[in-house]
């Protein structure tokens, strides 16, 4: 079978899909991908369903090779640096990857996950219902892990795309991450109003040492005015709990299902993945919105995806100078759209 | 009046989740009010409802804002609420065979000497108690369980001890638990159960719920092992029998 070959790894590097779900009232995780939105543009680019398997990056990268087959991608990106046979290509691309040749993907001037997604289906076994992976209890993707050197992912069904490069063009992807919608609650009654406001106005410092179970936040704590501690009951992605010290930490995809902090706001699931795609050292703050206002977001994403994610072909002075000076000539060709 | 007759509080988590939360204490009737809605939901569930997750005190519903709207739910959790104040009926109790003695048993010492209890009273007062299952949380097929009787209620360590084994059950902060997956704890280990409550690789991966009773019934090293391949082979060791609320 058509298979992808991981040449390179490095951490972080798991399958995806939408995540799985009906199983957090036995403490399961849903797991799935940190960028929701991003995950779905990339299966939307290679016609597959919007909660396929996907591969997602992290700034660690990927090296990957095809094997016995050509392979149509997607790898969609923000300012991540992608490069096929060592050619520089667009940060979201489609491309065909034929057998023996390299995909490169390394971290770049901004964004936290890219997602490489394929014409056909990456055919590992789903446990649970899903092939998400949670690496902290050892399920789904291969073998409950992340993706090392050496592993190699069979593609069912496997097909080429497009015989060039074509870059993607996704302009719902460009989200500034220093704005973050969040519904109030559901403790935000264990908060001073003068707190709350603290809590929107920031500026918060996005920490390093977030990952795919939360993003910690760094900046003036925080005062509770009823105790820090609550009876555990449930968290939803994007809760934003405060625990003792008075630092927020946000729940992300690999969250607990349950938890024991009071939650003073959760971030709305159009701007899960914005919040995510930001680097360690990026300056946040918060905007409380009504339920409606967060359904109408979520409705327009939605119907984003509704048509085919829109391409064109990758004319020379896309690529890198470097490429360019390889050839040893600029043959004439100009950017059309300048 | 008490927590468990107001009115529950309806709270968002976000545009895809409501808490509907029946108080704020672990208690019985509190948890029963919970355990009746996630019933009465469970059993004609309206479409978009994506997940329910109850706990001590609250039910986590998780939902598809863009096919079931915020309104259209509350109107459903009030109606049901306000119909059901307990759940009616057989309440299901498993016995779980469980192993207190060395090498399961590790932290029984401690228990005693935190209890002034003997060891053996140790595991007589938690075998002759009949538990039930609050919740799950914080790890696949952790079951939080209350009933613990007061004289085994031992603070939880400051810092937590090295990971257990499987299927470790603990005891601490005055709850009781069965800790399925291994991991480093703030919980005291006095024994362990062949049952495999959590198994993701069989069909049936959770075979107790929220709101089933349990009781421990021990065994000796020897028939742990004996059970405990007895589950590897795929039979289920755990006695099941519906008795009255």
């Amino acid at each position: 079978m058509t298979a992808l070959v991981v040449e390179a790894a490095g951490p972080g590097l798991t399958l995806q899909d939408g995540g799985r779900h009906g199983y957090l009232r036995y403490g399961i995780t849903a797991a799935g991908p940190m960028d929701p939105l991003m995950h779905a543009t990339a299966n939307r680019a290679v016609g597959n369903p919007l909660d396929a398997t996907a591969i997602e990056v992290s700034t660690g990268g990927l090296t990957v090779t095809a094997e016995r087959g050509a392979v149509g991608i997607a790898m969609v990106s923000r300012s991540f640096r992608i490069a096929l046979d060592g050619a520089a290509l667009p940060d979201a691309v489609a491309v065909t990857l034929e057998p023996g040749q390299t995909l490169t993907v390394r971290a770049g001037a901004s964004g936290a996950w890219g997602y490489l997604a394929v014409r056909g289906r990456i055919d590992v076994a789903p446990v649970l219902g899903s092939t998400a992976t949670h690496t902290r209890s050892g399920l789904g993707g291969l073998n409950g892990r992340g993706l090392a050197a050496g592993d190699r992912l069979p593609v069912a069904e496997a097909r080429p795309g497009e015989v060039s490069p074509h870059r993607l063009i996704a302009p719902w992807l460009d989200r500034d991450p220093k704005e973050i919608r969040v519904v109030l609650g559901p403790q935000d009654d264990y908060f001073a109003p003068d707190q709350i406001a603290a809590f929107l106005a920031g500026p918060w410092t996005v920490s390093p040492r977030g990952d795919r179970m939360a993003c910690f936040l760094d900046g003036t704590p925080l005062k509770h005015a009823k105790g820090h501690d609550i009876v555990s009951d449930g968290v939803a992605m994007g809760a934003i709990q405060v625990p003792g010290n008075g630092l927020p930490i946000i729940l992300m995809a690999d969250r607990q299902s349950t938890g024991g902090y009071p939650k003073i706001a959760t971030v709305i699931g159009p701007d899960l993945g914005r919040l995510a795609q930001a680097q360690g050292g990026t300056l946040l703050s918060f905007r409380s919105v009504t339920v409606a206002e967060a359904v109408a977001a979520r409705r327009a994403e939605r119907d984003t995806l509704r048509e085919p994610v829109p391409r064109e072909p990758v004319v020379r002075t896309d690529l890198a100078s470097d490429f360019l000076l390889g050839l040893n000539l600029v043959d004439g060709v100009t950017d059309g759209r300048a | 009046m008490s927590d468990a007759e107001h009115e529950p509080r309806l709270l968002d988590s976000g545009e895809a989740a409501l808490v509907v939360e029946f108080g704020s204490t672990v208690d019985p009737d509190i948890s029963d009010r919970v355990l009746a809605l996630d019933d009465a939901l469970g059993a004609d569930p309206p479409e978009g409802l994506r997940e329910r997750v109850p706990t001590y005190r609250s039910l986590m519903l998780h939902y598809d804002p863009l096919v079931l709207d915020r309104e259209t739910l509350v109107a459903r959790v009030r109606t049901l609420a306000a119909q059901t104040s307990a759940r009616a009926g057989t309440a299901t109790l498993w016995t779980l065979p469980c192993c207190y003695d060395a090498p399961h048993g590790e932290d029984i010492g401690q228990v005693a000497e935190r209890t002034g209890l003997s060891p053996d009273a140790v595991v007589a007062t938690h075998a002759g108690a009949t538990y039930r299952v609050y919740m799950y949380g914080f790890a696949p097929g952790f079951a939080y369980l209350g009933g613990l009787p007061k004289t085994l209620a031992v603070p939880r360590r400051a810092s937590p001890r090295p990971p257990h084994p499987r299927n470790a059950v603990v005891i601490g902060g005055g709850l009781a638990a069965v800790a399925t997956v291994p991991m480093p704890t703030g919980w005291y280990v006095i024994g362990a159960t062949p049952a495999r409550l959590y198994a993701p690789e069989r069909d049936e991966s959770f075979f107790v719920g929220a709101g089933d009773l349990i009781r421990f019934e021990p065994v000796d090293a020897a028939t742990f092992a004996a059970l405990d391949a007895r589950e590897a082979a795929g039979e289920r060791v755990a006695r099941r029998e519906e008795v009255r609320r």
